[in-house]
């Protein structure tokens, strides 16, 4: 693989942890994760927030790929994208079962020695 | 802490053997499958090559941040660098932590690893602030909407 693209790779999937890493962004994805695109003000609905905070979440969820905002008439809509989001889940389980595999050598290291 | 992996373990072992196996340099690459070439000191890149057979080629690179002896052992890495051809020194890193907690019998090891939403500083377009939760429980959190 290529320098610039393990590079964009790396931001792409930092953007992705970035943008999940807050409570209403959280919220938002959760709301879209039904698979249907929703408006600005369907998603405000039942939140504390304004439009416009809503709308500048949902930018922040759209540089990193886990929305897509389309125009329906005069409204824009917003969709759920998950593959960035599976991509980052599966890096996470990678990392998590190589430690899995280095503490379960260090626990055999230091208890073998005990014994 | 936002975005990091938490694990638990229990080491039947004293806190000062635990404390060894972490933090002398030759037997930490026993487990950890690495050859390093000098003692850990804070504050200091440490520097080997992988042990693990079929990838003795790939260099392996850490900066020691923390050594509070039986307590805690930090460094932070580039996870996941194993392209020998890609410089990966201006690439974000992550951070990780290993702390002891005293129990019957031995010690509990809390291994943390965080730091995947950094951005390298030079591109970063805002600086995003973690909020308290866990990553781990974020992504339950999302997968079970997902799957939902």
């Amino acid at each position: 693989m290529s320098r610039p693209r393990i590079r964009a790779e790396l931001e792409a999937r930092a953007s992705v942890f970035a943008a999940l890493g807050d409570e209403t962004r959280l919220l938002l994805v959760g709301k879209l994760s039904n698979g249907l695109p929703q408006s600005i003000s369907r998603l405000a609905e039942g939140s504390a927030l304004t439009r416009q905070a809503i709308a500048k979440h949902l930018r922040v969820l759209e540089r990193a790929g886990l929305v897509r905002g389309m125009r329906a008439g005069r409204e824009s809509r917003f969709a759920f994208t998950p593959e960035p989001f599976k991509e980052a889940q599966s890096y996470l389980e990678r990392v998590s079962s190589q430690w899995d595999d280095v503490l379960a050598r260090l626990k055999f290291f230091v208890e073998d020695e005990e014994s | 802490m936002g975005n990091s992996i938490e694990k638990r373990i229990e080491l039947k072992a004293p806190a000062m053997r635990v404390w060894r196996a972490l933090t002398d340099h030759r037997e930490f690459g026993e487990w950890f499958r690495v050859k390093l070439e000098a003692p850990f000191v804070p504050g200091q890149i440490s520097r080997g090559y992988v042990a693990y057979p079929g990838y003795e080629h790939l260099k392996w690179e850490a900066t020691v941040q923390k050594m509070e002896p039986e307590r805690l052992f930090s460094f932070t890495w580039h996870p996941y660098a194993v392209d020998p051809k890609v410089d990966y020194s201006s690439e974000p890193t992550t951070l990780v932590e290993f702390r002891l907690e005293p129990m019957a019998g031995g010690v509990v090891l809390v291994l943390t690893e965080s730091g995947f939403d950094a951005i390298p500083r030079d591109r970063r377009i805002e600086a995003f602030r973690m909020n308290e939760r866990g990553w781990g429980e974020q992504m339950t959190n999302i997968a079970r909407h997902v799957a939902a």
